[in-house]
């Protein structure tokens, strides 16, 4: 789905995340709000981290790194959020790193990402970038908001 | 013309008729004499008619016309509601009811004749009244004819748009016959369009004077829109006429011309040819109009244009809201303002002391005025369950029929209020409800006669307010419900064990009953007893913040119970603490907040428990059920907040209460796993988020 709509160039903001540069399409993004207080939800899945009042809005806040099995978040100045809209409705934030760029990717720049079936997370990954001298790894911002544990 | 700005009210106001009718009927078919009601029903009737004729919803209008002779008849006293008078009435308001879907949807009222329908009803009339006035009905036909005619050659007239400024006539037959007559009798025949201005205030005189014009030349044998329409200005800026006259077509056009604030008259004539084919009506208009007419022409063709975009479905919900409540609500936005003003002076007052307390003072004077703002608006919303109770005698009525099963519905409260929003919703599960009571509920009337119950079962509708809760409870006197069939059907299903079945309550085994795919029937009919039900009830029910029980006595009738919370959006709730962590419990599901001595639990089942009041309340530790942090607060009672669902008890034990406050109820959103103890969240005053318990779903 994602090629079909790409026409020749797509931007991406490109996140870090423990060593790693990750790039989120920009259409998805709403909005990057600094790290704020997060109010806990019980029961929630794991690396869901709370609730935050985005201007009266109520929007649950996911870390990346939990949902990627990496270390856990430390805050800091440059820690973010990013408010991610993938349906009309709903909004979900993403707690990362740091927010480095926006960046420009010609198709013929990316390249698709194999899925392997034993790597559970391999699914996040739509594609890796190629930026002047950096590799990005694209997120499937669908795969990585919902919860296919959760559905099943 | 455009009416699509007329189509919302249209609508309301048929649904509205079109329920008092159903009302009316039902009363009718008990008592068929009764005046009153005939009366009614004769004026819900004419309104539907004219209604749906200045909307231009000919087959509509020709369905009710034909009612209302009926009604008229039956007025009149020369015939009988007979029970297949009754039966064909109840179709023809099903047939009205699926012309107004199909206009809701569509903007157009679709094509179905219903021809059936119409030819009973015409039978019943003539069959009726006998042989002396069958004139009458006879004419009534014809006169219904016409218009029928009519509207199936719109649309194709419509949009083969006359070049000439003249614009198509749809001729019936017999007016086909008298054209074809009088130019055979070396009469001229003309089609006139009469375009009056667009400033013209009173149109229907103007177009009254045109007719007279044209009178004194010949006849005017068919216009459109119909003369009672034109009467009633119930036209744009233009009308068209047919006219037969010895004068020609330059005198016609300058007598009507002579008439004041008329733009101008385009003049057709009408060949016999055309007669026989009135779509292909020639071309041959007056040349001194070609300019004007061309415009004329794009000025139709972008008409036509907007028409078409209006007839999408535009159709807002909407409530209708007494005036003296908006009233109110100007009221207390003035207030409003003025406690702003208020409070901008009090911000540059000089004295400190002063405007510490001027402060409070318009804090409170704030306070109370938003809490009469929401209560005005909440009141705004709310509408009568009567909306979408009243449909009901009818369909029970019909279920009766249809299972040869005598049976009886009785409302009460159909005045208490609900949300709109629930009011829209609620209407489905309800009718599940009835159906359930009405199909499985109820015994055959051969078994209840054996079972020494009166022959006619009875079904009970009643809504009361609870507190804040609507409860609706829906009532038979039937069979009940086998418990330990439940069970069995249950065990066979594979839902419950064979421990389970043993151990299981009255009240569990009965709540299997909303389960999903759990139908106890036998065989299935096409009422009920698709295993689609009660669950899809009950969850509907649950998405409004609702829940539902039974109740049943065997061999003496089941009971539903539906609980709805008044408003959606803006609740008290009571504010409590546990550990760093704040969360709100509505106060509707509270009863009373008890402090309890460490030594007054008890144990049963190793479960803590306490003994209030008579009533054995189990305990819930908050803080274990929602993984609160554990730190050392060890105090020495309990702050515990006794909670009800339904006549069921539970204690929440809290760390502190913080207190009451008005709290408006926010989406946690689908995303983050909503673990059905959270209700949602809302803001604090500070900003903070603090989650909404669902006292339900912890008890």
């Amino acid at each position: 789905m994602e090629e079909l709509l790409s026409k020749e160039c797509k931007q991406y903001i490109v996140v870090k995340l423990d060593n790693e540069q990750y790039g989120i399409d920009i259409r998805y993004v709403d909005n990057i709000v600094r790290m704020q207080r997060i109010t806990r939800v019980p029961k929630a899945q794991n690396y869901f981290k709370g609730v935050i009042n985005l201007r009266g809005e109520i929007i649950p806040v996911m870390s990346l790194r939990l949902r990627f099995e990496l270390e856990p978040d430390e805050y800091n100045a440059k820690t973010r959020i990013l408010i991610l809209k993938a349906d009309s409705q709903y909004s979900v934030g993403v707690i990362v790193d740091e927010v480095k760029e926006v960046v420009t990717l010609e198709v013929d720049s990316i390249e698709k990402a194999a899925y392997d079936p034993s790597d559970e997370k391999s699914r996040f990954l739509y594609g890796i970038g190629k930026y002047n001298d950096s590799l990005i790894s694209l997120l499937s911002i669908l795969e990585v908001i919902s919860d296919k544990e959760m559905e099943a | 013309m455009d009416v699509s700005q007329y189509l919302e009210i249209f609508i309301d106001e048929t649904k509205e008729h079109l329920q008092s009718l159903n009302e009316q009927i039902l009363i009718l078919e008990r008592e068929p004499e009764n005046v009153e009601t005939i009366n009614e029903i004769f004026r819900a009737a004419h309104s539907l008619k004219g209604m749906a004729g200045t909307m231009g919803y000919k087959r509509m209008q020709r369905l009710t016309h034909d009612m209302e002779n009926v009604f008229s008849e039956i007025r009149n006293g020369k015939m009988k509601a007979s029970a297949k008078l009754v039966d064909v009435l109840f179709k023809g308001l099903d047939a009205l009811e699926q012309y107004l879907d199909v206009i809701i949807n569509s903007g157009d009222e679709g094509t179905e004749d219903n021809e059936d329908i119409i030819k009973a009803l015409n039978d019943i009339l003539n069959e009726g009244i006998g042989g002396q006035t069958a004139s009458a009905p006879a004419q009534a036909q014809t006169q219904t004819a016409a218009p029928a005619g009519t509207a199936a050659a719109v649309a194709p007239a419509q949009a083969a748009a006359s070049e000439s400024g003249v614009k198509p006539v749809n001729l019936a037959e017999h007016e086909k016959s008298a054209i074809a007559k009088a130019l055979s009798e070396k009469l001229n025949a003309f089609t006139i369009t009469v375009y009056v201005q667009e400033t013209c205030i009173l149109k229907a005189a103007r177009a009254f004077l045109v007719f007279k014009a044209l009178e004194e030349l010949g006849t005017v044998i068919h216009s459109e829109p119909q003369v009672q329409d034109i009467e009633d200005e119930h036209f744009d800026f233009d009308f068209t006429v047919v006219l037969l006259t010895e004068a020609d077509a330059e005198t016609a056009k300058k007598k009507v011309e002579n008439v004041s604030e008329i733009k101008m008259a385009c003049v057709e004539v009408i060949h016999p040819e055309s007669v026989v084919q009135p779509e292909a009506v020639s071309s041959g208009a007056s040349a001194g109009n070609g300019a004007a007419a061309q415009k004329e022409n794009t000025n139709q063709a972008s008409a036509a244009a907007t028409q078409q975009k209006s007839s999408k479905p535009v159709v807002n919900r909407s409530v209708r809201v007494d005036i003296d409540k908006l009233d109110d609500l100007m009221n207390l936005v003035s207030e409003l303002i003025i406690a702003k003003n208020g409070l901008v002076s009090i911000n540059t007052a000089e004295v400190t002391g002063l405007r510490e307390s001027g402060f409070n003072e318009q804090i409170e004077y704030l306070e109370r005025i938003t809490t009469n703002l929401h209560q005005s608006v909440m009141k705004t919303r709310m509408v009568p369950i009567e909306n979408v109770v009243s449909r009901f005698p009818r369909m029970i009525r019909d279920i009766s029929k249809k299972l040869d099963k005598k049976m009886e519905l009785y409302m009460s409260g159909e005045e208490t209020e609900l949300d709109r929003t629930v009011i829209d919703e609620i209407g489905d599960p309800l009718m599940h409800m009835l159906r359930n009571a009405a199909d499985h509920g109820l015994e055959s009337n051969e078994e209840r006669i054996k079972a020494g119950k009166p022959e006619v079962g009875s079904i009970f509708l009643n809504a009361y307010q609870d507190g804040n809760n609507v409860v609706i409870e829906v009532r038979d006197d039937g069979r009940g419900v086998d418990v330990e069939k439940i069970k069995k059907k249950a065990l066979e299903k594979g839902v419950i064990t064979q421990e389970q079945a043993t151990v299981m309550t009255e009240k569990e085994a009965i709540d299997l009953l909303f389960r999903p795919s759990f139908s106890t029937a036998e065989k299935i009919s096409d009422l009920s007893g698709r295993g689609v039900g009660l669950d899809v009830v009950k969850s509907k029910i649950e998405a409004l913040g609702g829940d539902v029980e039974a109740k049943t006595v065997l061999g003496a009738g089941t009971t539903f119970i539906v609980r709805l919370p008044l408003t959606l959006a803006i609740i008290q709730a009571l504010m409590v603490e546990l550990g760093q962590e704040k969360y709100a419990i509505p106060l509707g599901s509270i009863q009373t907040i008890e402090d309890v001595l460490l030594s007054d639990i008890k144990y049963v089942q190793t479960k803590e428990v306490i003994h209030l009041r008579g009533n054995v309340i189990p305990l819930i530790r908050l803080r274990n059920v929602l993984d609160v942090q554990p730190d050392d607060f060890a105090p020495e009672s309990l702050t515990v907040v006794i909670v009800a669902k339904g006549d069921r008890l539970a204690g929440l034990v809290v760390d502190n209460l913080i207190g009451q406050q008005e709290i408006v109820i926010k989406s946690i959103g689908k995303y983050i796993n909503n673990n059905k103890m959270i209700g949602g969240a809302t803001i604090l005053g500070d900003g903070e988020v603090a989650l909404i318990l669902d006292a339900n779903a912890i008890v």
